[in-house]
Parts: structure tokens; C-alpha cells; sequence
């Protein structure tokens, strides 16, 4: 970057906190960017599934942000997507092991949802368009942003497909015994109409946003 | 962004090749590392917690049971007495009722599945000469599809009952368990597979074929080895 530029990027530049909101909130990867879709609609069908789901992407997402950083004025231009998937893939695997430690069955549960992660276009989007531009600290900051900006999504997603298709929460029945689940919640069907209720309150408020 | 340079030919390029090597290189000898530092630390755990989720599928797989004994294939095909500790044997798992009797095998087999390798548990029931379990251990089949394999009630329902009867000098499977197509199933000894998960419908199928043409004879041949309450009578 030259020094002109750095200047600019300088005077421009948004604190962390703005940092770490724009992810969670104004740019979320799901409800504002809308990218992600394939784990999102697929493991959001428990609260707990969606939970794991989002923290393993958050902390593959943060650590390869950091890592991406601190050599992005050591990667050649022209292997670097070679080189993001290979970082990316390494904590993946991480991962991967790491889940198997904690739970067997919610290892099953993720399946391959878990590998998919290294082609997750919301990791790989972060690596080229904000890791390889900026510090350290900042990406370490975007990746935070971003990563609980889809935990929030996967969650919400989650937690109100397991209350109708299932009476609970976190595996805790919430309603009486005379629910009467809507199986179609946790159906990949239920995904559908989940994502597409909360992009609608999402969109609405976005909309009332703009016009006050 | 400044303007895109342009190589001109001769050392640069070579530059250019070396600096992209020595990156993809170094990038890649730190990743393994990290990778071998996490399957090392995560080893031990994953090991003991598989072992665990196996107890737990034995019981899955052989119904009415209380009470489970591991046993181990010798080279010279002889069941004895295992604690199951060395995971290169064959091994196989006896579950027993209240009263020690012996209510069948589970026996673990695996093959290539349509992603990767899967792992499966069946449960043999020497009275009846039946399979009349299955549970999938490990797979990474594809969701929505190819992993309808671990929930098809239909499919699994194939597990209820699927023969293996043997020939009467004991020494093969009359019929060896094969995969049909969805809607031909005629015959105990077929498994009807899954419209949309054919490959890994069939895979499970001829796993389960290629297992049971082994090991079931042996294990009826020595089946009274087998019954006996097992060793740990905290299991």
C-alpha cells in the first residue's frame, strides 16, 4: 500500500468497535450479506447445533484472519487463495479434532458440515477482502465481528426452529406437554421459512432505518 | 491500488517462483505441524470417547440386552475373551441378558462408502441366524442424501430379520446379503436400498455381505464360546 493510501485509510479508519458491529450487526453474513447459506439452513435445526456450528466457524474465521494477516506481505499475490484454503483447511482440521474430543455425538450430529467449513465463502470472503488489506489487530477484530455475527444468525435460526419443532430449548422443554410440535420446523423446509421470517423483520427495520 | 506491474521475464520470474515456493512451503510445513500438535493432544480423548459411543451402539444394535463381553478373532480364527484394548484385532461384542444368556454378536465392519470410509455395527442373533441390528458408527456421507442411511426407518427397517442362515456344515451363508433396489426386495437376505442415497445404501448392503460371508460362520461354529457371562462383571 502506498503512503497516500495509508494516509487515507488513516483518517477513514472506524474504531474496533465499529469494527467488530459492522459484522455482528450492519453487514451481517447472513441477514445483511446473505452468504453462508449451506450451514446456515442446514445445521440450524437445534439451538445447540447452531451454537457449535457458529463457534467453529467463529474461531476458524478469527484464527485465519489473524494468521492471513501477518503474512499478507509474505504470500505472493498469485498462490494466495492457494495459500487461504490451506490455512483455512489447517484449522478446520483443528477443529474438526477438537469437537471429536469434546463430543462424540455432536461430532455425528455436525457431520460434514464441519469439513464444508473450509469452503465456507463467509471465511474465505474475510481473507480476501479484509485480512489481506489490513493488521493484525483488525482482523483479529473483523473475524471476531463477523464470527459472532453468524453464531447470532445460526442462533437465532436455531433456537426458533427447536422451540416449534420441538417444545424446547438447548434440549429443555419449554412447553407443556400438550404442544403439538411443527416437525416441519426442523425439517429443511423449516430452514427456508425461518431465514426467510427473520431477512423479513431484518429488512423491515433496515427499511425504517433509511427512511427516518 | 497501484497499477498491476508487469514481470519481465528472466530472473524476476525465477524470483517470483522461488518466493511463491518458499510461501507455499513454509505455509504448509507450519500447518502441518499444528495439525500433528492438535491430533496428538485430541488423541487420547477421542479414542476413549469412540470407545464409549461403541459400548453404546452394542446396546443399540443387539435389543434386550443388559450386559455386554468382548471378544477377539486369533489368527488361527478362534474367539477368545479380549479387554478390547487393541483396536488392530477383530473384534466382536456379546451381549447378555439378566440371566448371562447369550442374546447375540455385534459385529463391527466398515468399506467404502460414497465420501469416505464408513463405519457400521450390525447385530447377529445366533438363535435365529438373523441380523437384527444396525447402527453407523462413522460417516461423512452426504447430508440430506447419501446420510439417509442412518435414519430411513425404511431402510433400517431391513435390520429386523435380515437372514444369514447358514449352509448345514455350517461353513458358509446360503444366501450372502445383497443390495436391491427400492421396491424389489423379495427375498430375507436382501437389504432394499434408498431412492437418493443409492450409492451408500448400497454400500451398506455389500459391508454388511462381505462381513457376514466371514465371520458369521466362525462365530456359529464356536458360538458356545461365546456363552459365558463375560469376564468384567461390572459390564
Amino acid at each position: 500500500m502506498s503512503t497516500e493510501l495509508k494516509n487515507i485509510a488513516l483518517k477513514d479508519a472506524p474504531s474496533s468497535t465499529d469494527e467488530f458491529i459492522k459484522g455482528l450487526w450492519r453487514e451481517n453474513p447472513v441477514f445483511v450479506q446473505v452468504i453462508g447459506m449451506c450451514p446456515t439452513l442446514a445445521v440450524s435445526n437445534s439451538a445447540k447445533n447452531a451454537l457449535a456450528m457458529g463457534l467453529a466457524t467463529a474461531f476458524v474465521l478469527v484464527m485465519s484472519n489473524v494468521l492471513i494477516s501477518s503474512l499478507r506481505n509474505f504470500i505472493p499475490k498469485q498462490v494466495r487463495i492457494a495459500t487461504y484454503i490451506l490455512i483455512i483447511a489447517t484449522f478446520v482440521t483443528m477443529v474438526d479434532y477438537s469437537i471429536q474430543a469434546i463430543s462424540v455425538d455432536l461430532h455425528k450430529n455436525l457431520g460434514a458440515f464441519i469439513s464444508l467449513i473450509v469452503v465456507n465463502c463467509i471465511i474465505l470472503s474475510r481473507a480476501e477482502a479484509f485480512a489481506s488489506k489490513n493488521t493484525v489487530g483488525k482482523s483479529a477484530i473483523d473475524g471476531l465481528g463477523m464470527g459472532f455475527g453468524f453464531v447470532f444468525a445460526l442462533f437465532c435460526l436455531g433456537s426458533v426452529r427447536e422451540i416449534l419443532g420441538n417444545g424446547s430449548l438447548f434440549g429443555f422443554m419449554i412447553f407443556p406437554e400438550s404442544f403439538q410440535e411443527w416437525i416441519v420446523m426442523i425439517l429443511p423446509a423449516g430452514g427456508f421459512f425461518t431465514l426467510a421470517f427473520w431477512l423479513l423483520i431484518f429488512n423491515h427495520y433496515k427499511l425504517k432505518k433509511a427512511k427516518s | 491500488m497501484s497499477e498491476p506491474k508487469t514481470i519481465s521475464p528472466g530472473t524476476q520470474t525465477n524470483d517470483g517462483s522461488k518466493k511463491m515456493l518458499v510461501a507455499m512451503v513454509g505455509i504448509g510445513v507450519v500447518c502441518a505441524l499444528l495439525i500433528v500438535f492438535t491430533y496428538e493432544g485430541t488423541f487420547g480423548r477421542i479414542e476413549m470417547l469412540k470407545a464409549e459411543a461403541l459400548e453404546q451402539a452394542v446396546f443399540k444394535v443387539l435389543p434386550g440386552i443388559t450386559k455386554t463381553g468382548i471378544f477377539e478373532l486369533t489368527p488361527d480364527g478362534k474367539f477368545i475373551s479380549s479387554d478390547g484394548k487393541d483396536r488392530t484385532k477383530t473384534l466382536v461384542y456379546a451381549g447378555y441378558d439378566d440371566q448371562n444368556t447369550l442374546k447375540g454378536i455385534a459385529i463391527e465392519a466398515s468399506g467404502q462408502g460414497y465420501a469416505d470410509i464408513l463405519k457400521i455395527l450390525y447385530g447377529y442373533d445366533p438363535a435365529s441366524q438373523t441380523i437384527v441390528g444396525f447402527y453407523v458408527l462413522e460417516s461423512k456421507e452426504t447430508p440430506g442424501l447419501g446420510d439417509k442411511i442412518e435414519k430411513d426407518e425404511n431402510f433400517l427397517f431391513n435390520f429386523k430379520g435380515l437372514s444369514v442362515a447358514l449352509s448345514e456344515d455350517f461353513k458358509t451363508v446360503i444366501n450372502k446379503v445383497v443390495p436391491v433396489k427400492f421396491g424389489t426386495k423379495e427375498n430375507p437376505w436382501e437389504v432394499e436400498g434408498i431412492t437418493g442415497a443409492t450409492i451408500s445404501s448400497r454400500a451398506i448392503g455389500n459391508i454388511i455381505g462381505e462381513s457376514s460371508a466371514t465371520i458369521i460362520p466362525l462365530i456359529y461354529q464356536q458360538k458356545e464360546s461365546f456363552e459365558f457371562a463375560p469376564n468384567d462383571p461390572t459390564k
